[in-house]
Parts: structure tokens; C-alpha cells; sequence
């Protein structure tokens, strides 16, 4: 039954972000130059969308709050964002989407594969030093969420309800990606306006 | 070609936003950059068998790193038939399929994006290095995070996990002056 549900969501995750551009890195790139916003509205309304069904699910008893899986918060965190954006930015590849692109035809993305699989063995060589270091030990109390969710094995930032915080975020983003101007900057000669 | 217009941000938003529901309510949230690590353990092991062992509580490796938290990387490697693994194949599988379904990629295309021509030039050995060394970069720095774009961004954010926006802050952080710098022609 896993190995049928992995193939069914993993399947329309892998055919959705193609359908958004998030697998093209030309929309990567424009995104992240702040040249076009068209597919920051999309994921923002995502994450917004994914929230408000989740944790208004868990309110109303209809998902399985054990499903929540929250991952510890150390400065390594932050440290590994750093890198990851920046390689993001230069290659217009994420892990997802460099494995959706090469699949889709483009070579460019197989380095990026090739690439990955080292520096993830790069990562697996040098983890006991990043361990030693410190770097790895929770902070904020490590596998946290912004308030406590009811019935979640997590405890909270804030002394807020969780699930309440949870759908009231939810309802933000949604918000955000309403508001944000598909363009911030970039004269936009000779670009063709995205599907409306 | 019309075919590479996006989906409007909406109807595109609420496809992805459905997928992530989805996810979490059957099986558990997305993520996708632990699979590169469970590859390299597979392709450990065959190398050299003795990289992941069986023991009588499950399983280990003589790397660290694969052998943390009891074995579960280790356990992974040693059975590839697992949820996570096949998600990303199917993954793959999905985005060729959308890819296919609306025509396929140009030829161009395939060997660089236009963004990247428009600000480097046709050089596929220059567009091969950078994104070899990007997915150096991108991995390594997942790894460290303990999570990438799918699992602490957008499944860390959709859970309001703490560490979903350190994550997210360190990201965008690094991305956007980047991609500022390398991409000032649109193409």
C-alpha cells in the first residue's frame, strides 16, 4: 500500500512542479533575481493552501496529527540554507527539481545529479566533524513548531494554540501570494507575459 | 511554444498546496534531498559490501552519517524498496510524463536554459560545470540543514516548523544576491 501511494503522490508532485515551472530553471532564476514573481506566488499559495487543509483537517478530527513530521532547528540549519540557496541560484536546481529536469530531457540537470551525489557523500564524510563542532545541537528547543499542536509530540515556540496559529499562517500566505506583485524588478522587454 | 507557459499561480498553487495536503494526510510530509544520501549508500554497498551491515536490531554502516539515528539511513539503503526512495523515482516518472504530455523540450533547451545563454553564452561546458558544482553546493548544504526546498521549505513552513523558516531565511538569504549578480539579462 506504501510503495502504490509513493508512486501516486510522488507521480503528481513530480508532474505539478513541472506544470508550475518550479522544474524550469529559467523560472528559478527570474524568481530568484526578484525579476518575476509568477512562481513564488504559486508555491507561497501552496504552502498557504497546504496549511489551512492540514491543520483545519486536524481541527475538525479528519488527519491523523502523527503524520506531521518536524525537523530539529540547529545554526547548521541556517548554515546549510546558505548553501543550498546559493547553489540553487547558480544552478536553478533544488534536489526535487534537478531530479524532474534531468527526467524531463534536460542534460544540464544530470551534472546536477552528479554533482549532488558527491556533495552528499562529501556531507557523509565530513559529518563527524559538523557533529563535533556543535553546530548540529538543537536551539529553540529543536523540533519545535510556532505553537503547540494538539496532540503532536512537538512542543511550541509560542504559547499559542498550534492548530489555530497553524490555519491563521495558512490564511497569510494565502494572503501574501495575493498581494505580491508578480514583478519587482526588470524592464520585461521582450518577455511574454505568463499564462493568465 | 505555448506548451512552456506555466500554470496560472492559482490553479498551480492549489494543485501543489493539494499534492502537499495530500501527502501529509496519507502517508507523511514531502522530502526528497535524504534520497541523494540512500543512492550513495546503495552505490556504497555495492562498491563495497561491507558498508552496510545487518545486525540484530537492524542495521548499520561504517559511515557515521548512514548509521545515525539507529541505521535508518542504512536500513533504507539496504532496502531501496521503500516509500521515500520510490516517491522520488516516481517523481521523476511524473515530471517526464507532464513534460512529454506537452510537447517535450527543445534541443536548446536541453543542453542549457535560456536564461543562462541570454547571460553566459551556447557553452555547454561552462553550463555542465556550474550546475555540477551547484549540486555539490546544494546537496552538501541539504545534508547539513537535515532537509532541502520540498522538506524544510515547503513542508517545514506548511507545519509551522521553527526550523522550516531558519531554514527558509538562510535560503533566500544566499539565492536572491546570487541570482542577482548572475542573472541581470532576462534572456
Amino acid at each position: 500500500m506504501q510503495i502504490i501511494l509513493a508512486i501516486v503522490i510522488g507521480a503528481a508532485f513530480g508532474a505539478v512542479l513541472d506544470r508550475v515551472g518550479a522544474a524550469n530553471p529559467n523560472w528559478i532564476g527570474k524568481m530568484l533575481s526578484l525579476k518575476h514573481l509568477h512562481l513564488a506566488k504559486t508555491i507561497i499559495l501552496a504552502i498557504g493552501v497546504g496549511s489551512v487543509l492540514m491543520f483545519g483537517g486536524q481541527m475538525l478530527g479528519l488527519v491523523e496529527v502523527g503524520h506531521m513530521s518536524v525537523k530539529a532547528a540547529y545554526v547548521g540549519v541556517f548554515i546549510g540554507g546558505l548553501l543550498l540557496g546559493a547553489g540553487w541560484a547558480a544552478s536553478g536546481y533544488c534536489p526535487g527539481t534537478g531530479v524532474c529536469a534531468a527526467a524531463s530531457g534536460r542534460k544540464d540537470a544530470l551534472f546536477f545529479i552528479a554533482g549532488g551525489l558527491l556533495g552528499a557523500a562529501a556531507y557523509m564524510a565530513t559529518y563527524p566533524s559538523w557533529k563535533a563542532s556543535g553546530l548540529l545541537d538543537d536551539i529553540a528547543g529543536g523540533k519545535v513548531t510556532l505553537g503547540a499542536v494538539p496532540g503532536a509530540s512537538y512542543d511550541g515556540l509560542f504559547a499559542v494554540s498550534g492548530d489555530v496559529l497553524g490555519v491563521a499562517l495558512g490564511a497569510v500566505f494565502v494572503l501574501v501570494a495575493i498581494v505580491l506583485p508578480e514583478r519587482l524588478s526588470g524592464d520585461g522587454a521582450g518577455v511574454e507575459t505568463p499564462a493568465e | 511554444m505555448t506548451a512552456d507557459k506555466p500554470l496560472n499561480w492559482k490553479i498551480g498553487g492549489v494543485a501543489l498546496g493539494l499534492v502537499f495536503f495530500l501527502a501529509v494526510l496519507l502517508v507523511k510530509p514531502i522530502g526528497v534531498s535524504t534520497q541523494f544520501v540512500i543512492l550513495d549508500g546503495i552505490l556504497a554497498d555495492i562498491a563495497a559490501p561491507e558498508f552496510i551491515t545487518q545486525t540484530e536490531e537492524g542495521y548499520t554502516s561504517t559511515n557515521a552519517y548512514m548509521a545515525k539515528s539507529d541505521g535508518k539511513y542504512a536500513k533504507s539503503a539496504a532496502n531501496p524498496l521503500n516509500y521515500s526512495f520510490i516517491f522520488v523515482l516516481a517523481m521523476a516518472a511524473g515530471a517526464f510524463a507532464s513534460v512529454m504530455a506537452r510537447g517535450g523540450l527543445s534541443k536548446s533547451e536541453r543542453v542549457a536554459p535560456a536564461l543562462w545563454r541570454a547571460n553566459f553564452g551556447d557553452s555547454a561546458a561552462k553550463r555542465y560545470a556550474v550546475a555540477f558544482v551547484g549540486g555539490f553546493v546544494v546537496l552538501y548544504g541539504a545534508r547539513l540543514a537535515g532537509g532541502c526546498t520540498s522538506g524544510h521549505m515547503m513542508s517545514g513552513m506548511m507545519q509551522t516548523a521553527v526550523s522550516g523558516y531558519i531554514f527558509t531565511a538562510g535560503a533566500f538569504a544566499a539565492a536572491v544576491p546570487v541570482a542577482m549578480i548572475m542573472y541581470k539579462r532576462e534572456g
